[in-house]
């Protein structure tokens, strides 16, 4: 665990000082388009968590084990941190790019809050029902349900007529390169790393407390 | 600093505060279990010393 919170410090400062000191000014949207960096990074991290969770959910109706319920619900938890982190941070990139903080008529931006608002009802699912079996697989099938959303999300900024959101990767690839991408692959790097360390670090004080509950239940 | 250059700053100090925050709630909450270990493990030494006060049955080995 001090490994893991050591290689996030220093892959995130890495990152921070790419993103402020090497990369270069976008020749288009200029100092603003430093955002990017973190902002997409944090959005396939929180992609990635969902999935992570939707895997997890998976294996606990697969093999009936409760530390998979367990593990998908710390991965949704993280998913939706970075996921409040994406909103903020595209909303402050949407200020300066098209001077609106939110564009309802956008259907990436929507899709977005959707998927968010998804997993933000898979807590209130969670917990309205009483721990046991019955909450374990509910919300293993509400996490997997929700996966479908992550591709329906992603290919929205494709889809999109507008194209007022920039759309980055292609089927041909990152449409930037040099030290562009160099930043972004240290940052991606470094927010995925972050996730995995918040996610150790969650899940092991979630195990620390069922087995605490157990323990006083035995001993009362 | 120009517009551009403080809500660059703005959106990265809103990442490093939220995940500051979420750090310190952890932080908290593995205190509040530490402590409860404590007050477990407190319980135990009693348990223990009963344990070796109990006659024990000598074991054949071999």
């Amino acid at each position: 665990m001090p490994t893991l919170a050591a290689c996030s410090l220093v892959l995130v400062t890495t990152a921070l000082a790419f993103v402020f000191f090497v990369a270069p000014n976008d020749a288009n949207q200029g100092f603003s388009q430093r955002i990017f960096y973190f902002h997409v990074s944090i959005a396939f991290t929180a992609y990635a968590c969902f999935v992570c969770g939707a895997w997890q959910a998976l294996r606990h109706l697969w093999k009936r084990d409760p530390r998979a319920d367990l593990a998908s619900y710390v991965c949704v938890h993280q998913g939706l941190i970075f996921g409040t982190l994406v909103l903020l941070t595209g909303s402050i990139w949407a200020k300066i790019s098209w001077g609106h903080w939110w564009l309802w008529s956008e259907d990436e931006l929507v899709l977005f809050l959707v998927l968010y608002l998804f997993y933000c009802a898979y807590f209130m699912l969670r917990f309205s029902v009483d721990p046991g079996p019955q909450r374990a697989n509910l919300s293993a099938v509400y996490a997997l349900f929700g996966v479908v959303l992550i591709p329906v999300s992603f290919a929205a900024i494709r889809l999109a007529k507008t194209f007022i959101h920039p759309e980055v990767f292609t089927l041909h690839g990152p449409r930037f390169g040099g030290w562009i991408l160099v930043t972004y692959c240290i940052s991606q790097a470094a927010l995925l790393v972050l996730a995995y360390t918040l996610y150790r670090l969650e899940l092991g004080g979630k195990r620390l407390d069922v087995r605490l509950r157990r323990l006083r239940e035995a001993l009362a | 600093m120009t517009t551009a250059e403080k809500y660059v700053t703005a959106a990265y100090c809103v990442v490093f505060a939220l995940v500051l925050a979420y750090v310190l709630i952890m932080a908290l909450k593995l205190q509040r279990l530490e402590r409860e270990v404590d007050e477990l493990a407190g319980r135990a030494p009693a348990d223990d010393a009963e344990a070796d006060e109990a006659p024990r049955e000598p074991a054949r080995v071999g």
